[in-house]
């Protein structure tokens, strides 16, 4: 039987405010274990959250960022759940009144432009880490709890089951990244786990209507593990159907190593959180003028600004696409382009040159020593003839490692172009003449001799010499022979 | 031996005139804690060195003729359930025996910059549930006016320490009546300020929407004092009150004149011993006389108020008590994994009254049930709110028993239902929010202290404080004091 694959995904996005959720601790990444903490955080005996205004200001930007309908009034719930990770024995979340609903984000696959629902957006707190001395917190010898994580806030950003393939997933989750980025609300960056991704997937017949049953399947840090995930889900759930059995309605875990997940937990056993709107904190009222003052302060989003590229810059929709999944080549594009206007240009150094050595190196892009001014300063450089091409290229590279100017480098390096007439004319007349086989196929009318001449005098000049100028003498000095 | 019978104000007075110093004030009540403590058992934990440097740095202010707070030098007991940093705070529970908190509460911090004598921490129903304070998993409080009744609670404590002048005056916590009732118990005043007017941070929660910090006092005045010091916005609490907080003595005119009171007809008659309601009728008289209007009234939802609070109360402390797991802090009883240690350590930990609630409150909470307990329980709340709005429309403020009776005996009552009942008065006016206070009003035919009950509407306070006050200068019947017999 042909089944068609249906797939949700609930997002977690680590918020880059300062401070906590509901107290004054930093939530710096890293830092010894329980050194960001404090009687708040760490839910003693009587104290109480406060919430930071700025985690329910990222909250809305991230939600219309995402076409989502603010709510006016809103609240906290308590979901309560004993684990050691939890300090209060409950977290700090949103049930039925989310700060934001019904949104939606516009992914482009080969099959063309889909539009994926946003069904809810949510805050809540983060927990705390635990570090088993053992494989898990069931047979470990003991367990150690670090919780600087804890009230670190977090937004949950849950999809309506809109996607068909790995391939939309994917899409969807660079988009959703890209937005986010974009509002400056986190980092996400799934290494770092400031973005994780729950995967719900569930198989139907081809043309069936009600869904089947699902299985979520959490511990996705990689966009690789979302696309392994779904591919080993699939035929996992493929397999039971096709024996006529039965997907079990679970939570299942991703072994990135084994390439496998396995069972957590039934749905049944985990699903009495015993949800109420937390006591200890008033319900969230925000205004219309609220809002549109969020609205207002919004960059363009990543489609509107793509379509721009490509509408008024005239980029290829492929550059386009590859620069607009990053704010920081965005940024870095418009950088440049602010003091260069040939985008195709700089859209061809940001893809080939750029991104090459961003991979090559690991390094994030917000690492990028290059300033966009030093970036337009370089192709000044190649298009007034200072440098070739070629030399460009190294002076990129130095660029990249130092965060030099071009213009320094240059000196540093004696890499200026050449272009003083007296000084070439020597070095045409001594490869004339050293060449007389080529001299004699140009005179033949063999006009490729000509470009072996040139790249001659080119390694000469170490690749110092204007082709331009070259090409000019060389051709007085062989009309002349 | 007299100075400890003595009330704020009065102390004060003697402060100021250097007739006493607050190193021999506090050295007397040490001393009567030494001496009485082993039979009446308020007291948790003494702090007796401490109390000694608060008393010696605020006789060094006065001898430095510096000007010193109402407070200052008047030493006080503080009900277990509120933080102090670095001194036991255990919730009587075996669950916190030994936890130092590594904060102070909020009002802690406030009676702190106003130099006052902490002499300890004093007993209470575990977790504040309970009304006998016999819930304490140490021991169980005596009522300083019969040894064979118990204080009332859950702030038992805090009321027999201040009746039995062990303290001048004490703090307790009021989730459904527990400053209230152990006062009226214990023939003092008692004061539940409107929810928000005193910061929750560093009070131990048991149900975060009803609990209020609030003065157990010797007398109206001093209950005026001690609101001016603890009241106040707090911006660690996101439930506290910003508003302009007045200075609650100027209410203390003594004038009730032309004011407007309600005689609450569900608060009298049937389950009220006929005793209560006679002195709250002659209270209500005495007001009359003294040139207020008083007429019956009806509050047609208070008999849906003790269900609703049984839901409401028990729900929010089985999510608040869940902390108590043995991870961080507390108990912790080993076992073989972590389940096996959460278990452990909550079964050991919590005496029979806290898990009797903790388990009604998960019930109510559960999926399933939650909409015909919790979220009906919360319409009815509204109810009751709308209740007393409509009566504050006509009335400045509302007279009504605080408990249907006079202190219980010891073990009188084994029926958890039965003792709820006792709440019935108490109750409404946690679930709306509003400020309400005791004032003793004479004797029952055991001569075992009645409680009047003031009720107003949200930050009334000035006006329950001026009739009260306006009582207690017009009859005897207020200022009451136990007839100890054994030397006291």
């Amino acid at each position: 039987m042909d089944y068609e694959v249906v797939i949700g995904c609930e997002v977690h996005v680590e918020l880059k405010t300062k401070t906590k959720i509901f107290c004054n601790c930093p939530t710096d990444f890293g830092g010894e274990p329980n050194t960001h903490v404090c009687p708040v955080c760490l839910g003693l005996p009587g104290t109480l959250p406060v919430l930071n205004k700025k985690v329910l200001e990222y909250a809305i930007k991230a939600g219309l960022a995402m076409n989502c309908e603010i709510a006016h009034f809103s609240k906290f719930d308590r979901k309560n759940y004993f684990y050691p990770d939890l300090t209060k024995a409950y977290q700090i979340s949103q049930f039925d009144l989310p700060i934001c609903k019904h949104g939606y984000i516009d992914i482009e696959t080969s099959e063309g432009a889909r539009r994926i629902g946003i069904t809810r957006i949510h805050m809540e707190e983060d927990a705390g880490k635990l570090v088993h001395q053992g494989a898990t917190i069931t047979t470990s010898a003991g367990s150690l709890a670090d919780y600087n994580r804890a009230g670190v806030p977090l937004i949950e950003i849950v999809s309506e089951p809109d996607m068909r393939s790995a391939e939309d997933v994917l899409a969807f989750l660079t988009n959703l990244k890209a937005i986010i980025e974009y509002t400056g609300v986190s980092d996400a960056r799934m290494e770092q786990g400031s973005l994780r991704c729950d995967v719900n997937l569930s198989l139907r017949p081809v043309g069936q209507k009600e869904f089947g049953t699902r299985a979520e399947i959490k511990n996705l840090n990689s966009f690789r593990a979302v696309e392994r995930v779904i591919k080993y889900e699939i035929e996992r759930q493929t397999d039971i159907l096709e024996d006529g059995g039965k997907v079990v309605q679970e939570t299942r875990t991703w072994d990135d190593g084994k390439g496998m997940t396995f069972s957590l937990r039934s749905k049944e056993d985990s699903d009495e959180y015993r949800y109420f709107p937390d006591p200890d904190l008033t319900p969230i009222v925000v205004t219309d003028a609220y809002i549109e003052e969020l609205r207002a302060s919004l960059p363009e989003m990543p489609q509107v600004k793509r379509q721009r590229m490509i509408e008024e810059d005239g980029l290829p929709e492929y550059d386009a696409g590859v620069i607009t999944a990053s704010k920081a080549l965005v940024d870095f594009y418009d950088g440049v382009r602010a003091h260069y206007t040939d985008a195709k240009k700089i859209s061809n150094w940001i893809m080939v040159e750029l991104l090459a050595k961003v991979n090559a190196d690991g390094i994030d892009l917000s690492e990028v020593k290059i300033q966009p001014e030093q970036m337009a300063a370089l192709l000044k450089l190649v298009d007034s003839g200072e440098i070739s091409g070629k030399i460009a290229k190294k002076v990129f590279s130095e660029m990249f490692a130092t965060g030099k100017d071009p213009d320094t480098i240059i000196k540093e390096q004696g890499l200026v172009q050449i272009s003083d007439e007296g000084a070439l004319k020597n070095m045409v007349a001594a490869v004339v003449e050293a060449n007389p086989k080529s001299v004699e196929d140009y005179k033949a009318g063999k006009k490729k001799a000509m470009g072996f001449l040139v790249g001659q005098i080119m390694k000469e000049s170490k690749g110092q010499a204007n082709p331009a100028v070259i090409n000019k003498l060389l051709t007085e000095k062989l009309d002349s022979m | 031996m007299t100075a400890s019978r003595l009330t704020i104000h009065e102390l004060h007075d003697l402060l100021i005139k250097k007739e006493i110093s607050a190193t021999e004030l506090t050295k007397e009540h040490l001393e009567r804690i030494q001496a009485l403590d082993g039979e009446i058992k308020s007291y948790i934990t003494v702090t007796d060195e401490l109390a000694m440097q608060q008393a010696k740095s605020v006789d060094v202010k006065l001898a430095a003729g510096e000007n010193i707070g109402l407070l200052a030098g008047i030493p006080m007991a503080l009900k277990d359930n509120l933080c102090t940093e670095g001194i036991e705070t255990t919730c009587a529970s075996n669950m916190l025996r030994g936890f130092k908190p590594q904060y102070s509460a909020t009002v802690v911090n406030k009676l702190q910059a106003e130099d006052f004598v902490m002499l300890g921490k004093v007993n209470m129903d575990e977790f504040a549930m309970g009304s006998t304070t016999e819930n304490s998993a140490f021991f169980a409080t005596k009522n300083p006016w019969n040894a064979d009744c118990v204080p009332g609670g859950s702030s038992g404590g805090s009321a027999a320490s201040v009746a039995a002048d062990l303290a001048v005056y004490a703090l307790g916590s009021d989730t459904g009546g527990s400053i209230r009732q152990p006062a009226s118990f214990c023939g003092i005043v008692g004061m539940k300020p409107t929810y928000g007017a005193v910061s929750r941070f560093g009070l131990i929660a048991f149900a975060s929407s009803l609990d209020q910090i609030g003065p157990l006092a010797k007398d109206v005045t001093d209950a005026a004092l001690i609101m001016n010091v603890i009241t106040g916005y707090d911006k660690k609490d996101s439930t506290s009150a910003d508003y302009a907080y007045p200075d609650y003595t100027t209410a203390l005119t003594g004038d009730v004149k032309g004011l407007r009171i309600g005689l609450p007809k569900e608060y009298l008659g049937e389950g009220i011993d006929p005793d209560v309601e006679a002195q709250v009728r002659a209270a209500a008289a005495k007001l009359e006389e003294l040139g207020a209007h008083v007429e019956e009234c009806s509050l047609p939802y208070t008999r849906h108020a003790m269900p609703a609070y049984y839901l409401i109360a028990p729900a929010e402390a089985s999510s608040n008590l869940g902390r108590y797991d043995g991870v961080r802090y507390g108990l912790r009883v080993q076992s073989k994994d972590v389940v096996g240690m959460f278990c452990q350590t909550r079964k050991q930990g919590f005496g029979p009254e806290v898990k009797r609630r903790i388990m009604l409150g998960t019930y109510a909470l559960s999926s399933g049930y939650y909409d015909a307990y919790y979220l009906k329980a919360l319409k009815v709340r509204n109810l009751i709110k709308q209740d007393y709005d409509r009566a504050f429309d006509q009335y400045d403020c509302l007279i009504a028993p605080t408990a249907p009776t006079t202190a219980l005996h010891k073990g009188q009552n084994q029926d958890p239902l039965a003792l709820y009942k006792g709440d019935i008065c108490t109750i409404p006016s946690n679930l709306a929010g509003i400020p309400a206070m005791s004032l003793p009003y004479g004797l029952d035919r055991n001569g075992m202290p009645v409680g009047v009950q003031l009720l107003g509407k949200a930050f009334a306070e000035p006006t329950l404080l001026q009739v009260a006050y306006a009582l207690e200068q017009n009859t005897s019947l207020t200022r009451l004091k136990p007839n100890q017999g054994k030397g006291l």
